[in-house]
């Protein structure tokens, strides 16, 4: 092994520890904002993952999708729904769920464990190695094209939808404040309560 | 000495811890954005083990990387939508304790 495939053994390791350390960050936090933080270096993490396989195409994409634009608007969804009077409580459910959480786990991960280490992995015949972009653009255009529409209607669909779903009551919410301002109350809290 | 980010069981491995990480949050977390999020942890393990077999064992190398990228918009999508939901939820309830949205419960 020559000095420069040490460093960059040296560097997907780093890679690894990144996705490992986001992983924790998320799924152990009780601050909602560090749990979107660890999202972002787990993803960052998988962006170099991504690199080492080979497509410099994809890292540059998860950077962009992930870590771009699915933390901000998961950061969004935070700054606007989120209650700072949630405190952490060791009641029984929270142990009820821990547990369930753990032992669904450990399940899947010695499932899987078992799947990955006992399949003899045997590699496809006639490999081409094109990792290029105009080889993907043409995989999509040619091969995936009804795909590749198709998800972009989804996305369509999806934010169309969700721009409905969260403009929902909006009115009936104005006319209770425009009615309390007029009676001098305070900030309406919810009239489902 | 093998190198083991030329070795397919090492990127394996890694979907897995990410698949159990989103499962565990997925369970354990009190909050919809916190479930929100380990989905999208689940959803990442998913293209990391698309990326590993198209690297080392499938024919055409773009085949993986297209799905993974189809992931991607399918997470987007999701993320969109469930934040919107999470907008309405708490514009109807006040909280996003999935504990308290038992009006659906029976």
């Amino acid at each position: 092994m020559t000095f420069y495939q040490t460093i960059a053994e040296g560097l997907f390791f780093a890679f690894i520890l990144l996705v490992i350390l986001g992983s924790i960050l998320t799924i152990r936090t009780k601050i909602l904002m560090h749990t979107v933080l660890g999202l972002a270096v787990a993803f960052l993490g998988t962006a170099g993952i991504y690199f080492y396989l080979g497509s410099m195409f994809l890292t540059l994409m998860q950077i962009l999708i992930y870590v771009g634009a699915i933390c901000i608007v998961l950061v969004f969804g935070i700054m606007v729904g989120y209650t700072p009077t949630e405190v952490a409580d060791k009641t029984l459910k929270d142990w009820r769920n821990k547990f369930l959480a753990i032992s669904s786990a450990v399940t899947a991960f010695l499932l899987l464990m078992a799947c990955v280490l006992k399949t003899d992995w045997v590699p496809a015949l006639g490999e081409m190695r094109d990792f290029s972009i105009t080889h993907l653009g043409e995989e999509f255009l040619y091969t995936f094209c009804l795909a590749f529409e198709l998800i972009s209607i989804v996305l369509l669909v999806a934010i169309v939808g969700s721009i409905i779903l969260a403009r929902g009551g909006r009115e009936d919410e104005y006319e209770t404040i425009e009615h309390l301002r007029s009676a001098k109350g305070n900030y309406p809290n919810d009239d489902a309560q | 000495m093998m190198m083991l980010s030329n070795n397919l069981n090492t990127y394996l491995i890694l979907g897995v811890f990410l698949l159990i990480a989103g499962i565990y949050g997925l369970i354990q977390h009190k909050s919809f954005i916190g479930m929100l999020v380990s989905t999208e942890l689940v959803l990442n393990g998913a293209g990391v083990n698309f990326m590993a077999f198209n690297r080392f064992l499938a024919p055409d190398p773009a085949v993986g990387q297209v799905i993974t990228l189809f992931i991607m918009g399918i997470a987007a999508a999701e993320a969109a939508i469930v934040v919107s939901f999470i907008l309405a939820v708490f514009r109807r309830y006040q909280s996003i304790d999935p504990n308290e949205v038992k009006e659906l419960q029976g």
